[in-house]
């Protein structure tokens, strides 16, 4: 049954239920599994990096498959999706995979043909040049930003993704086609608290957050939102019911108790939160999913606020760089970035990577006092001094 | 060895399935690419055309192009689509604002998810982006493809759709990104009746699984990751469409404790890989890493000089429980002491192996910070076996379903819930019993809440008893 070519299709509005076809779940995966994968399932001995992007996983029947993986957006258009099948028919007997960060990967069962598929992959680039296939992101590299929907589709963003994916990516080029850290880097990007991309476990983190706190539509707020429902989305209880002048229901906020998690949009259009100056970029660092040597542990704040300046966020592109520079060159192997700041202290972490430590950092949320540092261990950096000095401690 | 599908599927063929000839496929030239120009004024998105990295916007404009130049009724979605979504992006950069409405109910008839409604709130300037409505197509476990089933994809994407998608959201689904609400049930209609293929979770629902690679192409998998993945999606496909939940939940499988698909910190239900028996060691390949005849990590700091491989210093000085030792040229392992973390076995993937004793540690109740702070799941079950149809599994599914939809509150994450009720609760919930391994480290604080039946003779007790022997 070929696709169908009416306005319609096989759907007949007068009769919304009839040939319904529900509850058929995905389709199975192992007929998308190309031979050597079938072949070798369950059956993998190890694995080697011949270079970055590139990986060959060898079997106990002495097959080998060779992976070449390669940067891909996260937004694609079925143009793309159609040039990625046409390198998979040409090199791969028609398979190709999707990693969970975005990356293509492409699967050939020898060298000959892993290189002939490198070179294609290579040369292709988009009119205005950019790569549209780069080989990287394995082993102990910078791998795909996994990002939100941004501008591009969402309702509540505080920044856009993919540009500001696009601008760190590009500024990190060379460490995704490299594996010169001392362990892999994952950076990950959401557009707002809400954070569908789950980043609050990554090397890096960049987050987009909103500063001001919500505008009540009055007009409208009693007509669209639950007012109860409102009140009780606040984690704060900033929110309580009030009346306009002209005695119609709405809420008022106290704005000095908010805490900018747009919790209350997410119930009630009538509370929109976005703004150009309040709107920007957070930073955190230092978690990690792995339970490898340390426990996974969660992404902290290290930048408090940088601005939305479209379309390069060059503030956060030189932050990011920041960190990572001091990592890679102070960091022991095998360490990922929250093993190194724990190893050298978080005030070192901040003097090695020339950030500032503000108030904004230390947490005075509920949970506050398990970031206190209750013990007289620590070291000596600009900050500590300063505090010394305004307490009147040092000259 | 192979699986099966649960029921039968016909292999699609893209040459039986087509839409769009191979001329309209290569309607456009390299050239009037470049020189192609679209409807809207976009100068930061021009500029995100620049710089190595894949982007975004030249991968749009050449889609924009592609519909420009089909005949219009080669499509049910206006051609300009792609022109107003960029048009409506620069327009965002702008103000600095996103100008995406909140929200909009749309869905096909019977489901309560899949479908996410959007409208722009500048109709009038773009509106053929006046509905971009997403749909969630279920991708199949591990996302590896044929080509037959992504061309045939995109046809009814560039036909019924935006022919925006992305691959893949970060739940694991197909999106498709933009259409308008009539188009919802014929595109429903198509991906079950010809593609036998279903839409994934949105809202209150159990959300599309998602695993790791599992032993389709890693030595390390501990158990069938997609194999699990697949049944349990079908099992719960009626959990999977029809909002009954007080909000989301999410089964992740990872095949082990490297954990790819991050479900310690995505799932409120996080299946990570694991053994119970020794690790497997060829002590002559751990000979062969030491003498530097293999690089370590399987070559993955071949880009900057470490120095010699050191087994010392870079494993059993690692090792988080210093459960490792050489005797001589012989590698040894405590395997009592350890704890899996899988340093010695990502580091030398030649010379040590899991156990082959396998099974799954479960952990609950992950999520993202909204609204009460990020949390991490909890190991709750240490190890079980997992084997087809997973009936074992299914039963703690059953029994954590049931308690949270009776006492979460709306909109409160399973994680949330075990916080507010304390894990004994969770505990009585799941029928186990404690273990130390569920915690860090035994509470500072005395503040236990005894229950009545654990203390003797009850809380029932009388004043005027106490006053017999406590003057006032």
């Amino acid at each position: 049954m070929a696709l169908s070519q009416e306005r319609l299709g096989l759907y007949n509005p007068d009769k919304p239920m009839e040939n319904r076809l529900t509850d058929l779940g995905p389709r199975h995966f192992w007929q998308y599994f190309p031979p050597v994968i079938q072949n070798n399932y369950g059956k993998w001995t190890h694995h080697e990096i011949l270079e970055p992007g590139v990986l060959v996983h060898f079997s106990e029947t002495g097959d080998k498959v060779f992976t070449v993986r390669c940067g891909g957006c996260r937004f694609m258009t079925v143009e793309n999706v159609r040039e990625i099948c046409d390198i998979a028919d040409k090199h791969c007997d028609g398979f190709v995979r999707f990693t969970t960060r975005n990356n293509i990967e492409f699967l050939v069962d020898t060298q000959d043909k892993m290189e002939a598929l490198k070179k294609d992959l290579e040369s292709r680039k988009h009119v205005s040049g950019s790569y549209k296939f780069p080989i990287g992101g394995t082993g102990a590299g910078l791998t795909n930003i996994v990002h939100t929907q941004g501008y591009i589709h969402c309702h509540t963003p505080a920044t856009d993704a993919s540009a500001m994916v696009k601008a760190v990516l590009d500024d990190l080029f060379d460490y995704f086609q490299g594996m010169t850290f001392p362990a892999q880097v994952r950076i990950s990007m959401a557009c707002c608290l809400n954070m569908c991309g789950a980043v609050h476990c990554s090397d890096i983190a960049l987050l987009g957050y909103h500063r001001k706190p919500p505008i009540i539509d009055n007009e409208v707020l009693d007509n669209v939102c639950e007012i109860p429902l409102v009140i009780a989305s606040c984690p704060t209880g900033a929110i309580s019911p009030s009346k306009t002048e002209d005695g119609k229901k709405t809420v008022k906020i106290k704005n000095e108790r908010c805490m900018f998690c747009g919790n209350c949009y997410t119930m009630c259009m009538a509370l929109p939160l976005s703004d150009k100056e309040g709107d920007g970029v957070t930073i955190l660092a230092g978690g990690k999913i792995s339970n490898r040597i340390s426990p996974p542990k969660f992404s902290k704040v290290v930048v408090p606020f940088l601005p939305n300046s479209f379309p390069r966020f060059p503030e956060v592109c030189r932050d990011v760089k920041k960190i990572v520079e001091a990592y890679a060159a102070g960091a022991n192997k095998y360490e990922r970035i929250g093993d190194w700041a724990e190893r050298i202290g978080w005030e070192k972490f901040f003097e090695k990577c020339g950030l500032d430590f503000t108030e904004h950092l230390i947490d005075d949320y509920r949970l506050q006092y398990d970031t206190y540092r209750t013990s007289t261990q620590f070291k000596y950096t600009e900050a500590a001094w300063a505090v010394s000095k305004a307490a009147g401690g040092v000259e | 060895m192979a699986f099966e599908p649960r029921e039968e599927q016909t292999k699609l063929k893209y040459q039986e399935l087509r839409i769009y000839s191979d001329d309209e496929l290569n309607n456009y030239t390299e050239d009037e690419l470049k020189s192609f120009k679209i409807k809207h004024n976009i100068p930061d998105l021009d500029e995100l055309e620049k710089g190595p990295w894949p982007s975004f916007v030249a991968d749009a404009k050449r889609e924009a192009l592609r519909r420009h130049k089909l005949p219009e009724d080669r499509m049910m979605i206006k051609p300009e689509v792609v022109e107003d979504m960029l048009g409506q992006l620069q327009l965002s950069f702008d103000h600095g604002e996103t100008h995406w409405k909140h929200g909009g109910i749309v869905g096909v008839f019977g489901y309560g998810g899949g479908v996410i409604g959007r409208y722009s709130d500048m109709q009038e300037t773009f509106p053929s982006i006046a509905h971009f409505h997403t749909m969630r197509v279920n991708q199949p476990a591990s996302k590896f493809y044929d080509t037959d089933y992504l061309r045939s994809i995109c046809d009814l994407w560039e036909y019924r759709g935006s022919g925006m998608m992305n691959f893949h959201g970060s739940t694991g689904d197909i999106i498709f990104l933009g259409t308008f609400t009539e188009q919802l049930e014929p595109i429903f209609f198509e991906l079950g009746h010809v593609l036998q293929q279903d839409l994934g979770g949105s809202g209150s629902n159990l959300r599309t699984p998602a695993c790791c690679i599992g032993k389709a192409r890693c030595e390390w998998s501990c158990y069938d990751t997609q194999d699990m993945c697949y049944e349990l999606t079908h099992f719960y496909q009626d959990e999977l469409h029809r909002p009954a939940f007080p909000y989301k939940f999410k089964f992740k499988f990872d095949g082990c404790p490297n954990g790819c698909v991050a479900s310690i910190a995505r799932a409120d239900m996080s299946f990570i890989g694991t053994w119970r028996d020794e690790i497997r060691i060829d002590q002559s390949a751990v000979k062969a890493y030491m003498g530097g005849e293999i690089a370590p990590n399987g070559g993955a700091h071949a880009g900057k000089d470490w120095g010699k491989f050191d087994i010392q210093k870079e494993v059993i000085d690692l090792c988080p429980t210093n459960c490792m030792w050489m005797e001589g040229d012989t590698l040894k392992i405590d395997d009592k002491e350890c704890t899996r973390c899988m340093h010695c076995i990502n580091v030398m993937p030649q010379a040590l192996w899991p156990g082959k004793d396998k099974g799954v540690s479960l952990l609950f109740g992950a999520k993202a910070p909204i609204l009460e702070g990020a949390q991490m799941s909890v190991l709750t079950i240490p190890f079980m076996k997992v084997e087809h149809p997973y009936d074992n599994v299914k039963e703690v599914v059953e029994k954590v379903w049931d308690w949270w939809m009776e006492e979460g509150k709306n909109r409160e994450r399973l994680g949330e819930l075990i916080q507010r009720y304390g894990i004994p609760k969770f505990l009585d919930v799941l029928e186990i019993p404690p273990m130390p391994q569920m915690v860090k480290e035994p509470r500072s604080n005395p503040y236990i809440f005894w229950k009545e039946e654990d203390v003797e003779g009850g809380w029932d007790r009388s004043i005027d008893d106490y006053r017999s022997r406590h003057a006032r």
